[in-house]
């Protein structure tokens, strides 16, 4: 049987997490406050996820950047793909929160976190 | 000159100060909200990781998701607002006037109003106030908020070589916010045996990384001319004193400061406001009312907060506490006990309570502990946690009738107890 240690990251409350994987594959796991700490280090051990968060540049925007993030968490060997892919690109103001900048990537889509209004020579 | 007058002007449109507006606007007062940059939002804006509105919400949002829900609130409601407008003094008139004043792009501003809500935040711990010796190099020493700034609102990576001083959470984040952008983040330097921010932040911002973490060591000295080029540090004893022979160098061409937060009161002070050592914010009572009748303070110019939420959740306890001050011309005069600090209690707000309604206490341990009991002797009354730790603050909900035994005692102590 193999024990592994994890803190949860799924909440403030970061429970420490004991798993246990037996031969058969079947996991346990203890030290969790609630299931979504059970699920978390299932996920870890298994397939470990992360919601991946960058910017991307804007232009002719009240900021000259928005913000993004990844619709869901996505492989953790995806994320180096995902900021090269994100490097390159550049928006046209304005960009709403949710708007789809990159589809279908690594399982997830990229999607804008920030408002970003067309510059008018003053302030929102 | 501009003469205006309200119920209550709000001081800083930050998460606590759009909450505390909304609310204020909510009961029926008429409120002004008083921002300083040409943007609302304040810091949230450029939190552009997950992790807000947990509880607020309900829902895992980034900052920035979450303060685009506060103003879309706020325009539904039509808050009045300010922006560009630096408040320069506040003034105490009478029992129920205060003026404050405002330089904006329209011309002075004399804001006359029965309560103030002062939601300004905090700010940066700076390199002087962290002991780290050496040269002042021209350009690479930033504060963690301005390397997040630079990088997250305005694209520009202000490094390529970093090490970054303080572990608290900010400094944590931009970490791996280094890191994402192809950085190469050395290491990360914290002077405690334990670490600055929360948990999770250690693992999905250094262990994700592969970045160091040296626990009990300090930066001494920043060497460079033009730029950094590296910092000396050592490990420290149990007395936080730097061991002269295990000291090293670290080569790079940044420094991040990431050495915590403290309540920006300047304002608050020039006004003989009374403030409390251990929060560095001002003393209040439940209604989050300072000594100075009519005056609130939340967020984090009353303590540094760990969770958005409960920024927003003190935001509008004090928008309730002024609605109170306006209704009665002014809070009634109560019996107030003293929250006092026992065992391992290192803050906590508010520092006054009535026993007479429900209350909220945040609270900070001095040093994590495992399997504890918080309790209240005076009340009888305890809550279970099974991690307590400095970075993470204590929040907990007591209702009327749990206080209700404290009616004739003057004060009541809170202590946390291994079990």
């Amino acid at each position: 049987m193999n024990e592994q240690e994890f803190i949860c990251i799924i909440c403030p409350s970061s429970c420490t997490l004991k798993a246990y994987t037996k031969s058969d594959g079947t996991i346990k796991v203890d030290g969790a406050l609630c299931p979504r700490g059970i699920e978390y280090a299932k996920q870890e051990i298994t397939d470990p996820r992360r919601i991946v968060i960058s910017v991307v540049k804007v232009k002719n925007g009240n900021l000259p950047t928005v913000s993004i993030k990844t619709s869901k968490p996505v492989p953790k060997k995806c994320i180096t793909a995902i900021m090269k892919a994100t490097a390159s690109i550049e928006l046209e103001a304005p960009v709403e929160i949710g708007q789809v900048i990159i589809k279908d990537i690594c399982g997830s889509d990229i999607v804008a976190t920030r408002r970003i209004k067309k510059f008018v020579n003053k302030s929102i | 000159m501009i003469e205006l007058d309200y119920d209550t002007i709000v001081i800083g449109a930050g998460p606590a100060g759009l909450a505390s507006a909304i609310k204020a606007k909510e009961l029926g007062l008429k409120t002004v909200l008083v921002e300083n940059k040409d943007i609302l939002g304040g810091i949230p804006l450029q939190c552009i990781h997950p992790g807000f509105g947990l509880q607020y919400f309900k829902e895992d949002l980034t900052g920035t998701e979450f303060i685009y829900r506060l103003f879309d609130k706020m325009e539904k409601i039509g808050v009045e607002y300010l922006l560009k407008a630096h408040v320069y003094s506040v003034e105490l008139v009478a029992h129920n006037e205060k003026v404050v004043n405002v330089i904006t792009p329209k011309g002075i501003m004399r804001l006359r109003s029965k309560t103030i809500v002062y939601t300004v935040g905090a700010r940066e711990k700076s390199i002087f106030e962290i002991n780290i010796i050496g040269d002042r190099p021209g350009a690479g020493i930033y504060t963690a908020g301005e390397a997040q700034t630079l990088m997250d609102l305005y694209g520009i990576l202000p490094g390529k070589e970093i090490v970054i001083v303080g572990s608290g959470d900010v400094g944590l984040i931009m970490a791996r916010r280094f890191a994402l952008e192809g950085a190469k983040v050395k290491s990360v330097i914290e002077l405690m045996p334990y670490p600055g921010g929360t948990m999770r932040n250690i693992v999905q911002c250094l262990q994700d990384y592969s970045i160091p973490l040296y626990l009990s060591h300090k930066a001494i000295r920043i060497i460079g001319n033009e730029r950094v080029e590296k910092v000396v540090v050592a490990k420290v004893d149990e007395n936080l004193k730097p061991i002269e022979k295990c000291k090293f160098e670290i080569p790079c061409d940044t420094v991040i400061l990431a050495a915590g937060l403290v309540p920006n009161v300047s304002i608050l002070e020039k006004i003989g406001m009374i403030m409390d050592p251990c929060t560095g914010g001002p003393m209040v009572n439940e209604f989050l009312e300072t000594n100075v009748p009519g005056i609130f303070v939340a967020g984090n110019a009353l303590v540094v907060n760990d969770l958005v939420d409960y920024v927003v959740e003190q935001g509008e306890q004090a928008a309730e506490g002024a609605f109170y001050f306006v209704q009665n011309n002014g809070l009634p005069t109560i019996n107030w006990k003293r929250v006092v600090r026992g065992r391992n209690i290192r803050l906590i707000v508010p520092h006054y309570i009535s026993g007479e309604r429900d209350i909220i206490l945040y609270a900070r341990v001095q040093k994590p502990e495992k399997n504890v009991l918080v309790t209240i002797p005076e009340i009888a009354w305890k809550m279970k946690l099974s991690n307590v730790r400095p970075a993470e603050m204590i929040r907990a909900k007591l209702s009327k009738t749990t206080l209700e035994s404290a009616r004739f005692e003057d004060k009541v102590t809170v202590e946390v107890n291994t079990q």
